[in-house]
């Protein structure tokens, strides 16, 4: 675990989140971005943990995260995303949803829109928790504990459609699933996929866990096959679902002890899969087949030739998280915290670098998860 | 106890009101880390106890405090540095005294795990202790830097101070290194400087290295002293005072040490220094014999020992308890304390002693270290765990103050939640579950409020959301939140009011499903297992008119006639209070009812009758 920088940075850490780097770029990322959660004054920061040109000349820089700059944030921060490389939306528990501009040039941030009380419970009871918020440019949608579906464009200043109560418990997550549709999950273990070409205020799917009611904490789309879902859930389970087929999920994976706070696919590798979760612990789950079958290439040395370029086809077409065959036991979990102690809230992955975010005021960065 | 008055925007219109806080280090931005990082190393030293013993489990708890003292050692750093950074002199003076206390704390740590914990036997004690003070005696530091930094250093005016400061710290291989460039500069010294040399060459010390028995060293030491004092007698060094008066300190002559005072700075410095050319095999019980007289000829009368000093006598003197109750009384936060006389107590240094109030030391310590941590606004988390290492009253203090966190999110109350019941905290689950389904109530979130009951288990509750969501459908005539309703599950089962909830929900499905058969027998089970609240009857009763005018027969004659058992109940119960206004209607709907029923009856048995006879 040495490969692992850490450090305290005096406020418990509600949410990492890398900031994009271009496509065309081939160096790893260097700047991210962290919202704090439960203090009197709640931050949204800055940190770079980028190699420093003339500080090192051999570039071996293995310094701890520096901060750039940070931004005072009006109650906990409760989702964050970068809206594109300057800009990120936040949402927070006072109800409000805010963009903040980064800029680069002197290092600062400043506040470049708020709606304010995008979240609500009733005009004269005050406002509700704002708890995800995802951006599908140019919109952007927001799910609070007022089971409220809010859609902004950063060129109006209300919202262009919202839908009351989308739910009638809290909505704990959303994700972008196609062009027009996204993905909340909510306290009662359910799946909702909205449509927002249709003018109605019903979800046009519903999915839900079998029996126990069991509330889910977080979503992520598979990032190549829109259909693959994933989600976590209060238990600590993370569920594989197919949205094509079925309201039930392909599978359940008993994982964490407590509340899988996050759960991430690999943005450009996503055989691999990231969750973290109250119980102080992060997990890398690799179903990638490649090891497992360049093993069996071996071990069998041509004599099953036909037969094993068929299925390692059939694989890439149906996708790992999809073959629930408990014979082809081939998922492998690599716990990458050794002593676990408080929550990890928060983790983002991109290129090789991983970075979450604790109870124990620290932030973690880890550049090379593949090696 | 300290009074830190507040932001004044936090009491509007009244700058009289100060806040009392219970520790008030506990608020500093810098000492969170401190706070953070070790709780880490607290939990982890709990977690892995009992399972080593003897020599492994001493190199372990040694490994631990070194950890701890690396933490204070890294927030003293960033206070440096915020100290340095400060423009404000207020800060700038707050951050300079919290690294003085981060300092000291550093010090008195150190010297406790040399003398408790790692409890070295003779000779290598005294190692520990020198490298305790060239550690911590660094104002000379930047002298010897000076000096060496100079192009002739012999020529310096401090030449002779920095060499002294080596032997005074035992730092032989320095001074040699240095008298060699005194003999280079000036040849008519040489001779002086490689007898002098050589006495500090074959000084005998007992290192970690070396197996050589007290007795031997001892004996050697006996030599090498006999050697020394003859070079002093035959007057070699008499040319050179500098020289001589370092001959006489190799030979431990006290008063010549005191003379170097001003180098040594503390009183500490020269005790240790004096043991080393004095008294080289100390052993770490009889260093009391030492202690108290070093400080006495440090002082000389002339100003009365600070609380560092007893605190560090009384470490010197082997009194745990001392130090724990100057430390308490002289630092302004309980994490000192806590931490070490935790890690004492690892030791099995505590045992004997037992509070006449609570439980032990090391209990009531780590109880008030964590009842400030709870008091603010973030840190309560990291007090979970120290309450959890409280055998006897931990759990009474995080029931108590557990309570007394503020809910403000669902997902704030999530995760007091799981620590609630992670640890079978029932009483505190339910209260938080009442908490939070209460606030959902209040704004109109039936469907939360009853999510969070159903967490609770909490049947009176559930009842009284399923009544509202039963009024709101007499009033509105549709149910709302059916998301909800429809995915109740096993969790129906909590109270007798849910389960009609969710079958009468269910009713309504098989009826828009238009599966009637099955609608009318639900129905009719719903009055007769007595599920449904009498008062709720009417409405199912009038639910069940459709059913009764459908062209085809759906109530056989049996269920028509429970059906009219059922009104006759209804009626029989209703008390004599007939209001006037609804009596016309309500006797209508009456009417209606005993009409349809006897025409379904007449149906009924006229298909039933037919159906047995073909």
């Amino acid at each position: 675990m040495e490969d692992v920088v850490a450090k305290y940075v005096s406020q418990k850490i509600s949410k990492t989140r890398w900031r994009p780097v271009s496509a065309t770029a081939l160096q790893p990322p260097e700047v991210f971005a962290t919202g704090s959660w439960d203090n009197e004054e709640n931050k949204i920061s800055i940190w770079s943990v980028g190699d420093f040109a003339g500080l090192v000349p051999n570039g071996e820089y293995h310094g701890e995260p520096h901060l750039l700059c940070d931004i005072q944030h009006s109650g906990d921060v409760m989702d964050m995303q970068f809206l594109d490389q300057e800009r990120i939306v936040a949402a927070s528990s006072t109800g409000s949803v805010a963009i903040f501009r980064h800029h680069q040039n002197n290092q600062t941030l400043s506040i470049s829109q708020k709606w304010e009380q995008a979240h609500y419970y009733d005009h004269s009871w005050g406002s509700a928790s704002c708890t995800g918020i995802i951006c599908n440019s140019p919109e952007i949608f927001t799910i609070g504990e007022d089971g409220r579906i809010n859609v902004f464009t950063t060129d109006h200043k209300e919202a262009i459609r919202t839908i009351d109560n989308a739910d009638s418990s809290t909505l704990q997550a959303v994700t972008r699933l196609r062009t027009t549709e996204i993905l909340t999950v909510n306290s009662i273990g359910q799946l909702k996929i909205w449509d927002f070409r249709q003018q109605g205020n019903e979800p046009s799917q519903i999915f839900s866990l079998t029996g126990e009611r069991v509330p889910l904490h977080c979503v992520d789309r598979h990032p190549n096959q829109q259909h693959i879902v994933a989600t976590g859930s209060q238990d600590g389970m993370l569920s594989i679902w197919d949205v094509r087929q079925g309201s039930m999920p392909v599978s359940l994976l008993n994982a964490h002890e407590a509340e899988l706070w996050e759960v991430h696919f690999h943005p450009s590798n996503p055989d691999h899969l990231f969750t973290c979760s109250e119980d102080g612990s992060l997990w890398h789950w690799d179903a990638s087949s490649d090891v497992t079958e360049r093993k069996s290439f071996l071990h069998t040395s041509g004599r099953n030739t036909s037969f094993l370029p068929h299925s390692s086809v059939n694989q890439s077409v149906i996708s790992a998280w999809l073959s629930n065959d408990p014979t082809k036991d081939r998922m492998e979990i690599t716990n990458l915290i050794s002593n676990p102690t408080l929550s990890v809230n928060s983790l983002d992955v991109l290129g090789s670098c991983l970075v979450y975010g604790t109870d124990t005021e620290s932030i973690y960065v880890k550049k090379d998860l593949f090696v | 106890m300290s009074f830190v008055s507040e932001a004044e925007e936090k009491s509007p219109g009244c700058p009289f009101v100060y806040v009392v806080r219970k520790d008030q280090d506990v608020y500093s931005q810098t000492l969170r880390k401190l706070f953070n990082e070790s709780h880490g190393i607290f939990v982890g030293l709990q977690k892995d106890e009992k399972e080593k013993a003897g020599k492994s489990r001493t190199a372990q708890l040694v490994r631990v405090s070194k950890n701890y003292r690396s933490v204070i050692r890294a927030c003293m750093e960033d206070s440096h540095q915020m100290a340095i950074s400060a423009r404000d002199p207020v800060m700038h003076m707050h951050y300079s005294t919290q690294v003085s206390v981060l300092s000291a704390m550093e010090l008195i740590w150190n010297l406790c795990e040399i003398m408790f914990i790692e409890a070295a036997p003779a000779g290598l004690l005294l190692c520990h202790l020198l490298d305790w003070v060239r550690l911590h005696v660094c104002e000379v530091d930047n002298m010897v830097c000076e000096v060496l930094r100079n192009e002739s250093p012999a020529k310096h005016e401090n030449f002779w101070n920095v060499v002294t400061i080596f032997v005074l710290q035992g730092r032989m291989d320095e001074a040699r290194q240095l008298l060699s460039k005194e003999a280079s500069a000036n040849p008519t010294s040489l001779h002086m400087c490689k007898v002098l040399d050589e006495l500090m060459k074959k000084m005998p010390v007992l290192s970690p290295g070396n197996n050589q028995t007290l007795t031997e060293m001892e004996l050697k030491w006996q030599h090498w002293h006999e050697e020394c004092q003859r070079f002093l007698k035959d007057g070699t060094f008499a040319s050179n005072p500098h020289m001589e008066v370092l001959c006489k300190i190799l030979l431990g002559d006290e008063n010549t040490i005191l003379e170097k005072k001003e180098l040594m700075t503390t009183w500490y410095h020269f005790l240790v220094t004096r043991l080393l050319y004095c008294h080289p095999t100390v052993k770490h019980v009889e260093l009391h014999l030492y202690a108290q007289s070093s400080l006495d000829m440090f002082l000389g009368g002339e100003s009365s020992p600070e609380p560092l000093d007893s605190i560090l006598l009384a470490a010197f003197e082997f009194d745990i308890h001392q130090v724990i109750k100057e430390c308490s009384i002289a630092l302004s936060n309980w994490w000192f304390v806590a931490h070490l006389t935790d890690l004492l107590d690892h030791c099995n240094l505590l045992q004997s002693h037992n509070l006449y109030f609570g439980s032990n030391m090391r209990e009531y310590l780590l109880l008030e270290y964590a009842s400030g941590l709870f008091a603010h606004h973030s840190l309560w988390q990291l007090a979970v765990d120290y309450f959890d290492y409280c055998p006897e009253y931990g759990r009474a203090y995080l029931e108590h103050h557990i309570e007394r966190i503020s809910l403000d999110t669902e997902h704030k109350a999530l995760k007091v939640l799981r620590i609630c019941e992670q640890r079978m905290m029932t009483e505190q689950v339910r209260s938080i579950c009442k908490i939070m389904s209460m606030k959902a109530v209040r704004n109109n979130r039936l469907g939360s409020a009853l999510s969070w009951s159903i967490r609770a288990k909490d049947a009176a509750f559930a009842t009284l959301i399923s009544d509202r969501f039963l009024r709101e459908y007499c009033e509105r005539g549709t149910f709302s939140d059916l998301d909800l309703i429809d995915n109740l599950g096993p969790s129906m089962l909590l109270s007798d009011r849910l389960t009609f909830l969710g079958k009468y929900r269910e009713f309504h499905r098989m009826y828009g499903e238009k599966k009637f058969f099955a609608a009318a027998k639900l129905l009719l089970m719903l009055m007769t297992a007595r599920i449904a609240p009498c008062s709720f009857w009417m409405t199912l009763l009038t639910d069940a008119l459709p059913l009764l005018e459908h062209k085809e027969v759906i109530f056989s004659a049996d269920q028509t006639y429970e059906l009219m058992k059922c009104l006759e109940d209804v009626m029989a119960a209703e008390p004599k209070k007939e209001k006037l206004q609804d009596d016309d209607a309500e006797i209508m709907k009456v009417e209606m009812l005993r009409l349809a029923l006897a025409r379904n009856l007449a149906r009924a048995i006229i298909k039933e009758g037919t159906l047995e006879e073909s």
